[in-house]
């Protein structure tokens, strides 16, 4: 509350500074644009951490702003973030800084719009995290895509044209599916007799028991729609309303034309074909903010929207076929299909000869992905608070992993499988942060990775066991390609005389690896001060969903069991 | 019956001129035009372009003068001319509309036309007299009076694109153009005629009713229903109006001709003539045939889909960036259609927010074209545009812009327009409990994705890749650079804050609602 404007300062700060770099740098001046951008990246995470002051022990949106925009239909400048979206920024500001240092050297062409291009994109990345009204939160998650086209299209690899225009088109096709969802989720805030229906408990419950602004803020927002007809684009009214909005053919599609949308964005099986075009293609950058950040917009939309919105389709499971599964089977299966068939697929890039390190990250997302959507259709405090952690930590280590593929890649300029040999005989340095790096991503006890895993598939568990075992598979399928990989790569003796001379890490490599490594640990070791920050608004998306789950926020379960352990 | 009262009286109330004062003024500037063709020097032909924008903006002046009641929102409508001609809300925008992409047209051609080597003074009069005819087809409530405003645009308009006489491409265009345009004026005055037959009038006024009582089968005539009648009515106006705003399956003139055309023709064709059609087409559909909905809503659905689909589709396979840009226009009169189908204030004001983001981002991209075109180089295929990014970055972000526009990307114009035609959709179904219009709008939605691949082409081309594909400069002017910002600036506004259009298109769905009979 100390800083006014504090989320548009940060979502804005990228795009002035894309601005400055547009405008005031010439064209050859490469080294000094990309000092300045890092150094502009840098001070947007730094003025991000000031978001530490959320109050956790209050839970919902804070950091309001609320501004008059488009009244004839009743869309506002909104911004407001709640815990989860608190980490999720601080994790896209301290990406797109380390983005941006891991592309001085492998960028060599077009600089200067390279880094305008990058900081758009953490421009509308951030917006996306921050805005509290649907329709900014539209535009905002649209035009990412821009940027992102032109990263993976310039930029990229061999095939980068077909690999950007099918990221490209791809995402479009479920972004079509949750305007049109949104327009009618619009059109339902419009009904007097629904706005008249929600109890003023559900109010309390979606801005956070004791959060006044925010509650302020959605009494206004339902009042404007219910006074002037125009209806409201306000998230928590739309989150209040999903209480009241009776289960039915309506709520079954609404759910899945939103679930489409971000579906492909997570990926999830069947809609993850995309995915390892556009990491292979990508710019090393590209692909750190593509897995850190943009997969996220999917997971958030799901824990953001999918569940409030249309609670009691989140939580069906008679809708189909005469009651035998329901709208979260659905789900649930797509994503133990994504978690198994993630791992399996990169597995194959191991065994296979020559097969592509980065395409193997990819899938491994995959999996990530679905253990993220396992936990959040779980659907209870344990599952969500471990798929929201899952969230932090997969940007933690695929971001990470990408990092370290692309550093070898710019010493070698390949990054087939069977290139390498003994790397730890040459480059210890690489071989010590990559084996931290696949021991977290394998779920080693003190990496982040573990707790979030823990809990989610604890979540899954309490669910229905058959799901967690399912899940484990994939786990276990996790670990034995991560080792395989690491074993092939690092162990046994050089065989190929070019991996002879290979340099190790440099200290500009170390600097943007030493985060990763240090949040990896922390979380690890204690993630109690990152559960406090989305315990409150996750125990509140449970109660909104399954109003009779005994959920007892004055004592934390989920931490305890973590520290248990 | 009107006109009989006429003869036998005063002529007309001459305070009804005050109506027509934009008609008045702008063929007043365009004979002067015409005259000025003869007394300048041929040198000094450019000035007849410069004064057509001043009788532009004169114009403009006058009709916001005319009708800011309505703009403002305390709709007031006029009928003038024993009900001949009705200046309301829906008038006042489309007439700006109209003069706005005449303008942007004369800006985008005075370079255009000394590179071609036809710098003549007529080109500017045709111009204005087209708008003149545009006009009047947004104001004109009498079927004649719409008939001959129709005609004058058309004539017009035949001559325009076949106006690089020494071009073969542009004399086929052209000729192609006025036999299939002749033919389907021919269908839309045998569908007039119908009108004319069932209703005993020629105004819209009387039309309106009288398709109603006809449509329901309560009116009988000697026995014999009326309904096949206005059925056929219904369909010849349809296959007519199809015609003029290039829709499916009447649409194979459209390719031809805009690729033919001058490519500031084919701009102002695409935008000012399409408005125009549409303003005919929904004072027909929405006034005159009002209280047939329930047929026409299913035949011009399935329309709409079916030409969306085929000019999207027709699209993705083009070479050359006119012919593509006319298919990308043809899938949009599928779009404009939404908002006729859905007949809801939503559906309004996506058809005329979409008209106007539709005039700037198409009269921008063919601004951009005609930039390319040099002495010795054509510069209308996708693949002149290679490396553009580099060469004139001020450029190639403009047409980026009016690329995402076209598609319909948020925060540019085509995202707004898009939502009103959409929800108007989702509205319409909601009201109506049927499943079709959903359908509908979620294969519009759907096709959008497919229009986005053959526009991002456009851009692949200005900025993935190093080639150039040539050295030399663009040819660019002062009027042209303006219009070219003035289009992007405005694609922008309208995309970030719509307000104030939406609220001026709201005097369209006002005039439109209250006029319109029997709309639920």
């Amino acid at each position: 509350m100390k800083i006014p404007y504090l989320l548009s300062i940060i979502t804005w700060l990228p795009a002035l500074g894309a601005i400055i770099i547009l405008f005031l740098f010439r064209k050859g001046r490469e080294g000094a644009i990309k000092r300045f951008a890092t150094a502009w990246f840098g001070l947007d995470f730094l003025v991000s951490l000031a978001l530490l002051s959320y109050d956790r022990g209050v839970g919902g949106f804070q950091f309001l702003e609320d501004c008059e925009w488009i009244p004839i239909i009743g869309a506002r400048y909104q911004m407001g973030a709640d815990g989860v979206a608190v980490l999720l920024i601080l994790l896209t500001t301290l990406l797109g800084w380390i983005a941006s240092l891991s592309s001085w050297e492998y960028i060599q062409k077009r600089e200067k719009e390279y880094y305008v291009l990058l900081l758009l994109l953490q421009a509308s990345v951030l917006g996306v995290f921050c805005a509290a009204d649907l329709f900014l939160f539209f535009l905002f998650f649209e035009v990412s895509l821009v940027p992102m086209y032109f990263l993976i299209g310039i930029w990229g690899g061999e095939r980068r044209l077909y690999a950007a225009i099918k990221f490209f088109l791809y995402t479009l096709v479920g972004s079509v599916g949750l305007l049109l969802g949104l327009i009618k989720m619009y059109f339902l805030t419009q009904d007097a007799t629904l706005l008249a229906a929600v109890t003023p408990a559900t109010k309390a419950l979606v801005a956070g028991v004791g959060n006044d602004a925010a509650l302020a803020l959605l009494n206004g927002s339902l009042a404007e729609a219910a006074a002037g007809g125009t209806g409201t684009f306000n998230i928590m009214a739309m989150q209040a309303l999903g209480s009241v909005i009776p289960m039915g053919s309506m709520q079954v599609l609404l759910f899945f034309a939103f679930a489409i949308g971000f579906a492909i964005k997570v990926p999830m099986w069947p809609f993850h074909t995309w995915l390892p075009d556009a990491h292979v293609e990508a710019p090393t950058a590209g692909s750190v903010v593509l897995a850190g950040i943009l997969l996220k917009l999917g997971t958030y939309g799901f824990y953001r929207f999918n569940l409030p919105f249309f609670p009691k389709a989140s939580i069906d499971q008679t809708y189909f076929w005469g009651g035998a599964f329901g709208v979260r089977n659905v789900m649930v299966v797509l994503a133990i299909i994504s978690i198994i068939y993630g791992a399996l697929a990169a597995m194959y890039f191991v065994v296979k000869r020559d097969g592509d390190v980065k395409k193997l990250v990819a899938y491994s997302s995959v999996s990530s992905m679905g253990i993220v959507m396992l936990g959040l259709f779980s659907l209870n405090p344990n599952g969500l608070n471990g798929a929201v952690l899952h969230m932090i930590n997969h940007g933690i280590y695929s971001a990470a992993l990408f990092l370290l593929v692309g550093i070898i890649y710019e010493r070698r300029h390949t990054r087939a499988v069977d290139q390498f040999g003994g790397l730890s005989h040459v480059m210890p340095g690489y071989a010590a942060v990559f084996l931290a790096m696949a021991m977290t991503a394998i779920g080693l006890p003190l990496l982040c990775v573990f707790i979030s895993e823990f809990l989610a598939m604890r979540g899954a568990f309490e669910a229905n066991p058959w799901w967690a075992g399912w899940a484990a598979l994939g786990i276990i399928l996790n670990a034995g390609y991560m080792l395989w990989l690491y074993q092939r790569m690092f162990f046994g003796n050089i065989d190929n005389p070019k991996n002879e001379a290979l340099r190790d890490l440099k200290g500009r490599e170390w600097a943007y690896m030493t985060p990763l490594l240090v949040m990896s640990l922390w979380i690890g070791v204690y993630p109690k001060p990152f559960i406090d920050f989305i315990q409150k608004p996750v125990a509140a998306i449970v109660k909104h969903v399954r109003p009779d789950y005994p959920v007892t926020p004055a004592a934390p379960r989920a931490p305890q069991t973590a520290e248990k352990r | 019956m009107f006109l009989l009262q006429a003869s036998t009286t005063a002529l007309f109330d001459t305070a009804d001129l005050k109506l027509i004062a934009p008609e008045i003024i702008l063929s007043l500037c365009a004979c002067v035009a015409l005259v000025m063709e003869v007394v300048l020097p041929h040198r000094l032909s450019r000035w007849t372009g410069y004064f057509a924008l001043g009788a532009a903006a004169l114009a403009a002046v006058s009709v916001v003068a005319l009708g800011w009641p309505m703009l403002s929102g305390e709709g007031s409508t006029t009928l003038g001319f024993y009900g001949t001609v009705k200046v309301d809300g829906f008038a006042v925008v489309f007439k700006l509309i109209f003069l706005l992409a005449a303008a942007l047209t004369v800006a985008v051609s005075l370079r255009y036309l000394d590179v071609e080597g036809e710098q003549r003074g007529e080109y500017y009069a045709l111009v204005l007299f087209a708008t003149v005819g545009m006009m009047f087809l947004a104001s004109g409530y009498d079927l004649i009076v719409l008939y001959i405003s129709l005609e004058l645009m058309a004539l017009t308009f035949y001559v325009l694109v076949g106006y690089t006489k020494r071009e073969r491409r542009s004399n086929e265009a052209g000729m192609k153009y006025f036999l299939l345009g002749a033919f389907s004026s021919g269908i839309l005055l045998y569908g007039m005629s119908l009108l004319f037959g069932v209703a005993k009038s020629t105004n819209l006024g009387d039309i309106g009713p009288a398709v109603a009582a006809a449509a329901s089968t309560a009116q009988e005539l000697g026995g014999l229903s009326l309904r096949p009648m206005v059925v056929l009515a219904m369909i010849a106006l349809g296959a007519g109006l199809f015609f003029k705003i290039a829709a499916v399956p009447f649409h194979m003139w459209a390719p031809d001709a805009y690729e033919g055309a001058p490519t500031p023709v084919t701009a102002f064709l695409s935008t000012g003539s399409k408005a125009a059609s549409f303003a005919l087409l929904a004072r027909i559909f929405l006034e005159a045939l009002g209280g047939m909905r329930v047929d026409w809503a299913p035949l011009l659905g399935l329309v709409a889909a079916v030409t969306i689909m085929v000019g999207n589709w027709a699209a993705v396979t083009q070479t050359n960036a006119k012919r593509l840009l006319a298919y990308s226009s043809i899938s949009n009169a599928g779009y404009l259609l939404l908002g006729v189908i859905a007949a809801n204030e939503y559906g309004y004001v996506g058809l005329v927010v979409y008209l106007v983001v539709y005039t700037f981002m198409n009269i921008g991209a063919f601004g951009v074209i005609i930039a390319l075109r040099r002495r010795g180089i054509a510069g209308d295929e996708v693949d002149d545009l290679t490396g553009l990014g580099q060469k004139a970055p001020g450029i190639a972000l403009m047409m980026a812009i009016f690329m995402l526009s076209l598609g319909g990307l948020p925060v540019t114009g085509g995202f707004i327009g898009k939502w009103f035609l959409f929800g108007g959709l989702i509205q319409r179904g909601a009201a109506e409990g049927k499943s079709w219009y959903y359908w509908l709008v979620a294969w519009a939605a759907f096709n959008t994705v497919v229009s986005f691949f053959y526009y991002v082409r456009f851009i692949r081309a200005m900025y993935i890749g190093d080639r150039e594909a040539d050295a030399r400069p663009l040819s660019l002017s002062a009027p042209l650079r303006t219009a070219l910002v003035a289009c992007a600036a405005f694609v922008i506004l309208i995309g970030v804050y719509p307000q104030p259009f939406i609220k001026a298109a709201g005097a369209v769905a006002g005039a439109l609602a209250s006029g319109a009979l029997a709309l639920r």
